[in-house]
Order: C-alpha cells, then structure tokens, then sequence
C-alpha cells in the first residue's frame, strides 16, 4: 500500500503507458488477494493503532514496544482470538507530536481502528489524546510517565500503564532516603526540555522540599543535545552533593558515559530509566539509584516465561517497553472479552470497574476510575560496582517492590488532592 | 572565579570544536574537488563507530580506533569509483539525491547488520577521569582527541600545501579544466581525496564511539553539525573550516554557561549572522550570484 502511493507519487505529471499498465495490474492483483477474506464471511478482525517512536531519541524503546504488542497480538491470535475475532495491531512510526496527530487522525477515520494504543513520549501522547477525545475514541498511553495526562491533561478518553512520574521519584527517594541521601543535601538537576522532563522535575521539587534537601541548580537540555561536556563543566562548578537526572532516552545514555569520561565525583541518582538506555552505556559507566517498572530478572514465574518466550523469539532480552506493551493488549484482550466488544463506550465501563488484570507481576493491577491510572507494583534498582557484572544484562539489581505487600498499592501514587483529574 | 569557569567552557569548546572538524573537513574537500555535497558523508560517520566497536571487541580498543578508519577508507574508493565519479559534471542535483539515498540506505543496513539498539564501546580504564591544571578541569580522553586531532590536521595541511599531490588537487579546485589542459588527470586524485575525507569522518565515529551513543542515526545526527561548521567556514577553505569548527565548539559552550537552553540553538544563529553578513563564509571563496 505505501510503496504504491509512493510510486505514483514519484511518477506523477508523466506517467508512460507502461507505468500505468503495470499499476493497474497491481491494483488488481491487491483487489484479488482482498477477495478470499470476503467469501468467506469471517466476523471482521479488530483493528488496533498502534502508534511509537521508531525513530530519535526514543527510538531503540519503541523497537521494543512494537515486538513486545506484535508477539501479544500473535499469542492471542494462535489461541482464536477476541470473541472469534483476530487482533491486527498496525504499529507505526509516530516521530514526534505533529506526526503523531496526523497519524491518530488516519488511523481513526481512514483505517477505522477500534482504538490507539502506545506511546513514549508524554508530548506525543498529549496530542493523541486529543485526537482521540475529539473523535470519542479510545486510547491507552502505554509508556508516557508525566503526571500531567493523569491530572490537569487527563481525558475520559485516555487510559495510562505506565507508572506517572510521582511513583518513579516515590520508589527511588524511599531507597535514598533509606541511604540517608536526602535530608539536608545538595541536589543538582537535569532536566529533559520537554513537557516530560518538566514535569518530573516538579514532582522531584516536591520530593526535595518535602524531605529537606535543597536543589543548587537545574539545567534544561535539549532533546537532540549529544555532548554534554559544557554541563558537565557546569555541574562541576556547582559542587552538588547529588547529581541528579531528569533526562530521557538517548539523553541517559550519553550523560552516564560522559559523566564517567569525565570522572566527576558527585554520586548520581536518576528519577527517570528506561532499561535499554542503561544497558547501552555499557559496564562500569552507569552507577547509582534508579526506578523501573519492570525488569527481566524479577522473580515471578509468569514474568520467566514471559522473558524466556521473547528470547526464543527474538533472541535478545524484553527491555521494560516490551513487557509493558506486551501486558497493554493483553489487558485489552481481557477488557474486549469480558465487555463483549471492541466499541469504546463499553471498553471505557469495563476498565473503570475495578476489574484485576495480571501483569506478570506478584500483585494484580487494576485502574482507578478518577483518573485512569493503572495501579501497580514499581522497583527501585542499584548498579553493581564495575568488575563484579558480567556484561551489561547483568549490571542491575533489581530491589523490593514499593510498595511492600503489606501497604495498599496505591501508597505510592499521587491522591486526588495532589492530581486533580476532572472528565 | 567566575572567569576561570567561563574560560573552562572556552577550552572545553575547542576540543569539541576539533572533533567537529573531523568531519566537517572531508565534507568540505569532497566539495571543493568534485563539486558534490556529499549528503551520505554522515554514513561513514556511523559505519567508523560501528567497525571500531566490532573490531575493538576481538582486538582492543587501540586496534578497533585505528583499523577501523582504514577499512571505510577502503569503502570510499569503492564509493567513489562506482558512484560518485559520475555526477562530478552533472547537475548539483543529482548527486544531492544519489547520496542522500545512499545515507538512508546505510541506516538501514547499519541496522539490518548490527540492530537498531545502540552498541557499546567502552573506553579503557586508562584514558577516563579527568586531568587538573590548576583550577581547570579536563577529561582525559577528550585531550587525547585533541592531541589526536592537531597531528591529523597538521598531517592534512603538510599534504595539501607541501606536496607535489597537493599542488595538483589545489589546482583542481580552483582551475579544473586547465590541470587537464596540462595532461593531468584529476581522476586519480579526487579518489584519494574522497578516501581521505570519508577515513577521517570513519576516525571521528571511532574516536567518539566510547563517549556517545553509537545507533544506526548517530550518522545524520552529526551531519548537520557538520553542514554548519562547512557553511560558516566558507566552501574550499581549509582554515576557514577549522575557525569555524573551533567557533561552533567554543559558542556552544559559552552559550550553554550562561543560557544552558539555548545551547543547541547557538549555532544555527552563528550560521544565520555568517550568511546574512558574509555569505561566501568566513574565509570561502566569493560567490557571485550572492555578493554583487
């Protein structure tokens, strides 16, 4: 289909006889292999947008999330389906918020998809929402952390995975604040300059304020920045007792090698990683506290199979954007198959209920119906010293889930006070 | 204090300044050869960084540096021979379009070979942490870069103003069709300068393979870095190139010092004063369409 609009496109203004002869034939031969599906008269498959980054600084995440919806799709396919009916998740590119409005608005009423899922990034998934809302239909944000499409930006329309970026500051700061690092230190930021960063850096003053530590200094960086060497100079003249990140994606990456190039002494602490930008620096770069919402080595029988059956597949690790997007459809399957439908109104009544649904996690998870969050378990993680890992798949240790099973999961998540959320 | 932090940034600027110049060279002399912008220059970029970290894995880190750049050099004759030595007296245009095809191509093999997840190359112990002068601080390795940087550079200019080779590619920049009045062929020539300016963009992806993130797009994340520094600088000028590198390093730096946000914007309006003021660069040769 794209090739083809691509040719015509190119040949445009002076098409030979050729040319025309050979589209045509194309087309026919598109229009026979449509026929069979027809004949036959199956009940019509369920269409799901499946829109993420491929490309720039969140790309290597979304690699993961498309294999990670792809092998759910196939798993529920082998086994019949939804109510008899086939899933067909069309996962694309959603380069950047522009891109990804312009995309939501085909899928919804060109391709007639039953609903979107995916996204990263919080600015990209902010316009999705949008669209969805303006064209009442559904959309789960999958992996976008900032707490704003949980509260101010929250829609009837828009159900959130991923852990907000309160949870991820509450799971490290419980483990700093055990290693007494907090009270009364010296914090320096750096801050991703995007709706995400700015927002996890407001949650991370609350957490600095409400445990009295002070922030020296904060500097917002661009998301295509790859030298960090100036901030580093800045940081440095600081003399911060903690250095602390806000960064996202790629931006992770290229901080922690050059923070080990440079060999600055501050220790580092990061509220914000996602694995497979923490294995890209590599042994020895990376140290320090950080959160995560899953990782590969936790220790619960349906998450080993989970990981074994994605390796077999794919013959590398699940990074924590394909495990989140593998339990997304699995959760919609449960959500289309109890509901008894793919339309929105029903899907939006059965999510709301309170329904549990397993996320290959010790504690089921569940969303709360005021402002659409699902509540589940986070980690925070430590680094090993250099020398003791193996490679870099061995780098991390993942600790205890906040919070412990004895407290109510949602301890962690901002309350209705702190996120007001009004459909 | 505050001046010696400032001055930090203007150091720190220069040796950024010389890794930018790595690349920004060959660009520039692949230009004033054979006329063509070569859009796919970021490519080999990419595909130095990747072969450091294949070969650095069996060999070393030194090994993978150092071979790395020979063997896409090697590439850049084959480039040259079978793609670029026919558009050379064609319309800009095409050779605009053949290569930037080429760049896409690469990412996309790049990813097909070695997968769309970053690799990682990691520097040895002995060339991180950093190095004191007094009160500046310095990374250790970004100084070797430099170290690494001003000996190729020296080494470039000595072949291009001190050597019969150089004389004849001097010539051809300037009067073409008189070096083959003369009976000399440019051919030759124009695929050792090719070689040569694709080897140093391959030195600079495996100098900075262990201290940025080597991914299939890491080549046209640098190319437009790369574009600038040759647009300040002024088409044909070897040092106008390298002010300009040192310039868009040690702007960026200063920038980012007193308005951290506006640090990657810095350049481009660099770039915007250049050409509203001195089209031809700052040290290029005059272009007439622009300047009457």
């Amino acid at each position: 289909m794209k090739t083809f609009e691509g040719g015509s496109t190119r040949a445009s203004g002076y098409w030979s006889r050729r040319d025309a002869l050979k589209a045509g034939a194309g087309a026919a031969a598109a229009g026979l292999l449509g026929f069979p599906a027809i004949v036959r008269a199956q009940p019509q498959a369920i269409r799901i947008g499946h829109l993420t980054p491929m490309t720039g600084f969140l790309g290597t995440l979304g690699e993961y999330a498309v294999q990670g919806i792809q092998m759910a799709a196939e798993e529920i396919n082998a086994a019949g389906g939804v109510n008899g009916r086939q899933i067909n998740v069309m996962s694309e590119d959603s380069i950047n918020p522009e891109n990804a409005t312009t995309k939501a608005q085909r899928m919804i009423e060109r391709d007639g998809v039953d609903f979107i899922a995916g996204e990263i990034s919080s600015a990209s998934a902010l316009a999705i929402s949008q669209v969805a809302a303006r064209h009442q239909k559904l959309f789960i944000a999958v992996g976008p952390r900032s707490d704003v499409l949980r509260a101010a930006s929250c829609s009837k329309y828009m159900f959130c995975i991923d852990i907000p970026n309160t949870v991820m500051v509450n799971a490290v700061g419980s483990a700093l604040k055990r290693d007494g690092m907090v009270e009364g230190k010296n914090f320096y930021t750096l801050t991703a300059d995007y709706v995400f960063g700015h927002d996890l850096l407001a949650a991370a003053r609350n957490f600095f304020a409400a445990n009295n530590a002070t922030l020296l200094g904060d500097e917002l960086i661009a998301t295509d920045v790859t030298d960090f060497s100036p901030f580093l100079l800045k940081v440095r003249q600081a003399r911060p007792d903690v250095v602390c990140l806000n960064l996202a994606g790629n931006q992770v990456t290229n901080f922690v090698k050059q923070y080990a190039e440079f060999g600055l002494p501050f220790p580092t602490v990061g509220f914000n990683l996602n694995t497979a930008d923490a294995w890209a620096a590599g042994v020895g770069n990376l140290t320090g506290t950080w959160p995560t919402v899953w990782y590969h080595t936790l220790d619960n029988p349906r998450s080993k199979a989970f990981v074994e059956a994605f390796q077999a597949k794919y013959n590398r690790l699940p990074e924590n954007h394909a495990w989140i997007s593998y339990v997304t459809l699995k959760i919609m399957a449960q959500a289309m198959a109890e509901a008894g439908s793919a339309e929105t109104p029903a899907l939006i009544e059965y999510l709301e209920s309170g329904a549990e649904f397993d996320i290959l996690k010790d504690r089921p998870a569940y969303f709360r119906p005021w402002d659409h969050q699902l509540i589940q378990e986070a980690y925070p993680f430590t680094v090993k010293p250099e020398g003791e890992a193996a490679d870099e798949y061995d780098m991390i240790v993942l600790g205890d889930a906040v919070p412990a099973a004895s407290e109510p999961l949602e301890g962690i998540y901002p309350t209705a006070e702190q996120n007001a959320c009004t459909f | 204090m505050q001046f010696v932090f400032l001055l930090e940034q203007v150091v720190n600027g220069l040796v950024l300044g010389g890794y930018y110049l790595l690349i920004a060279l060959g660009l520039s002399l692949i230009f004033s050869v054979g006329g063509i912008v070569n859009l796919a220059h970021g490519a080999f970029y990419a595909l130095g960084a990747y072969l450091s970290v294949t070969i650095s894995r069996r060999l070393g880190f030194m090994p993978g540096v150092v071979i790395s750049p020979f063997l896409v050099a090697i590439l850049g004759i084959v480039f040259e021979r079978l793609i670029l030595r026919r558009f050379y007296r064609e319309d800009a245009i095409l050779s605009l379009l053949v290569t930037f095809g080429l760049a896409m191509v690469a990412e996309q093999a790049l990813r097909m070979i070695w997968g769309s997840a970053p690799l990682v190359q990691n520097l040895p112990p002995e060339f991180r942490g950093p190095v004191m002068v007094g009160e500046f601080l310095f990374s250790r390795y970004r100084l070797t870069l430099l170290a690494v940087v001003v000996v190729v550079m020296a080494g470039l200019w000595l072949l291009l103003n001190r050597t019969s080779f150089g004389r004849v590619v001097r010539a051809g920049i300037q009067q073409p069709d008189m070096v083959a009045a003369l009976g000399i062929r440019l051919q030759p020539y124009m695929t050792t300068v090719v070689m040569l300016g694709v080897g140093l963009a391959a030195l600079a992806g495996a100098l900075f393979a262990p201290i940025t993130i080597v991914h299939p797009a890491m080549g046209a994340e640098i190319l437009t870095i790369a574009f600038v520094v040759v647009v300040i600088g002024g088409l044909g000028s070897f040092w106008g190139v390298v002010l300009a590198a040192v310039l868009v390093g040690v702007v960026r730096g200063v920038t980012i010092h007193f308005a951290p946000a506006a640090g990657e914007a810095s350049m481009y309006v660099l770039m915007f004063l250049v050409l509203l003021l001195r089209p031809r660069g700052l040290l290029g040769e005059p272009i007439e369409k622009f300047e009457k």
